[in-house]
């Protein structure tokens, strides 16, 4: 390895890298901070980067209503577990038949795989032919169907599978194996790295998607959990009016809104911050692998 | 024995088609249905009428948005923008990377690689938040700094002028430890003999760095900006709608195509501007994605797209 610099320089690079480091979870930590904080001491002081006053008022608000979070929470995982399932699977049959040198039509398959990501039909189109054709509009599947299929991972899953060796996909055709069994056999355990990479790509996309919602979603029911989020910053009455609170007697103005709102996205967004982390490394070794193309 | 050969390949052909298929299908579905859909730009759509009993207008919701005001104000800032985030974005990223690269505890390479990653794994719903609580007119942390040095309180949400600035820095929070993962694992690549021979040499740090370093890193860094600049037609949404809290006061530093065809579609109703700017941002986008794939396959054919 090079030579190392002098220690002022390098008490210089820590110093930098630690003020970065700060930067990147202060944030984090200022919103956690406010959801604690007393709505009196926010009014009266604003908000602070460490909590003021400590309560778990907004937290008892927010999960009196209980009922439309936790259904918010179930579309999310539902939406995130099948996108996640049948995305992985799709993208990774497609990616393996591309792999495949002696297949018969990989140049055709190819082209029609490339030109999406060169031109889409751009929001209008799909808008007009999801909802006046395809009649998804309101449904859960519009917030999985149209996020299944991305061509940046089945190229970044064909890259993996294509340094498997052929020898050993020969091997299990002479001995007589179906496509589909040397698939699930012996190419898919090869390639767990990759599919966990892929795996986490596809999990953030759909659990951190509002934008579907956004646009096709009108029935609260179907809320997933960022647009409930982003209808709670837009217009924080406009949640309470359609909740149980409304019915219990306190009026709009005693409600710590102000830490409610922060509340609501430390639960919203809480969970898969603890969770990722963990899974950082996928995310490492696919970058590295995938290279530049992200 | 030939014959027997052709009808293995026939069914192993067939096989591997169905494999292909449902991702194909979605595909034809999702994507290559809506690129067919570009055509109402030249038409004047009514919804009773749908995509093929509209009449046809010929050029006339082009002449609508390009002779507006907005054309010049939208295309500026979508560039401009995006410029802006590449240039900064990419001068963090490597120096975070080169500055990681000194550093010999793999605990604290790690550490560092999580916490700058954080930012990644949160949607801009969620940074809108986090931004909300340091730009608030009454309670932000930004405005309690500027009363604490005596300055008077900004009404951040109001302000265009400063919404570059603070949309670049956020967008630069976001992806920056993304993108020095990938530069730092280009770093990791390098062979130490270049740096053997550079010190026997006498080359100092900073020398190496220059001369050893950098350029063994260029063709990664040219390669990403190139295909960053190809994708400089599209905004991310997210970034502009949810940070600007969509605030009308801030278009004229915030609106970006994408913010604008939004909403052409869902707010004002113009489906025939919204689908003209659409058509436009679609050919302009893929004519610069092929020059800049094309250019990225000059310099390594590896990092290009196809």
């Amino acid at each position: 390895m090079n030579k190392k610099l002098p220690v002022y320089q390098r008490v210089i690079i820590y110093g930098v890298l630690i003020l970065i480091c700060l930067i990147c979870i202060i944030p984090i930590i200022t919103v956690i901070s406010i959801s604690f904080s007393t709505d009196m001491a926010i009014i009266k002081d604003g908000y602070g980067i460490l909590p003021k006053g400590f309560t778990l008022e907004a937290y008892k608000y927010v999960l009196k209503d209980m009922e439309s979070i936790l259904r918010s929470y179930g579309i999310s995982i539902f939406v995130t577990v099948t996108g996640c399932v049948l995305g992985l699977s799709f993208n990774a049959m497609i990616a393996y038949v591309l792999s495949r040198k002696d297949y018969k039509y990989k140049k055709q398959l190819t082209v029609f795989l490339i030109i999406p990501m060169v031109l889409n039909g751009g929001l209008v189109p799909t808008y007009i032919w999801i909802t006046k054709y395809l009649h998804l509009k309101n449904t859960i599947w519009v917030m999985i169907l149209p996020m299944l299929i991305v061509p940046w991972f089945i190229i970044l899953l064909r890259t993996f599978f294509s340094q498997i060796p052929s020898s050993l996909i020969e091997a299990a055709t002479v001995d007589g194996a179906s496509e589909l069994t040397i698939f699930v056999k012996i190419v898919l355990p090869l390639a767990k790295p990759a599919l966990a990479t892929v795996g986490m790509f596809i999990t953030l996309n759909y659990w951190n998607d509002w934008f579907q919602p956004l646009m096709y979603i009108d029935n609260s029911e179907l809320y997933n959990l960022q647009y409930r989020l982003y209808i709670l910053m837009r217009d924080v009455q406009e949640m309470i009016k359609n909740s149980s609170i409304s019915g219990m007697g306190i009026s709009i103005a005693d409600l710590p809104t102000e830490s409610m709102r922060m509340a609501m996205c430390v639960i919203a967004a809480g969970p898969m911050l603890v969770i990722f982390p963990f899974f950082q490394k996928y995310f490492v070794k696919g970058l590295t692998v995938g290279g530049v193309k992200g | 024995m030939k014959k027997r050969m052709g009808k293995a390949g026939r069914k192993k052909t067939m096989a591997l088609t169905a494999m292909a298929l449902p991702a194909s299908v979605l595909l034809f579905i999702f994507s290559y249905i809506p690129i067919a859909g570009l055509v109402i730009a030249f038409k004047d759509f009514r919804y009773d009428k749908g995509f093929l009993g509209s009449e046809w207008v010929g050029f006339k919701n082009f002449e609508f948005f390009f002779k507006s005001n907005d054309a010049w104000i939208v295309l500026r800032n979508t560039i401009g923008l995006n410029l802006l985030f590449i240039g900064v974005t990419l001068v963090i990223a490597v120096s975070v990377a080169l500055m990681i690269n000194e550093i010999r505890s793999r605990i604290a390479v790690k550490a560092i690689q999580t916490i700058m990653f954080f930012p990644y794994f949160m949607s801009w719903v969620v940074v809108g938040y986090l931004l909300y609580a340091y730009l608030h007119h009454d309670y932000g942390i930004i405005n309690q700094l500027l009363n604490f040095f005596g300055l008077e309180s900004i009404a951040w949400y109001a302000k265009s002028a400063y919404w570059p600035v603070i949309l670049t820095f956020m967008y630069a929070w976001k992806v920056a430890g993304y993108y020095s993962v990938i530069y730092y694992a280009g770093l990791m690549g390098i062979d130490d003999s270049y740096y053997e021979a550079a010190a026997l040499d006498g080359a100092s740090k900073w020398q190496m760095i220059w001369s050893v370093t950098l350029p063994m890193i260029r063709s990664i860094i040219i390669c990403m900006v190139i295909l960053q600049i190809g994708r400089i037609m599209y905004a991310d949404f997210g970034l502009f709608f949810q940070l600007t809290r969509d605030s009308g006061a801030l278009y004229a530093t915030t609106d970006v195509l994408d913010t604008y065809i939004f909403r052409a579609l869902r707010v004002t109703g113009d489906i025939g501007i919204g689908s003209a700017v659409g058509c436009f941002q679609a050919v302009a986008g893929f004519i610069l994605i092929m020059v800049s794939n094309f250019i990225v396959r000059k310099i390594d054919s590896e990092s290009a797209l196809f």
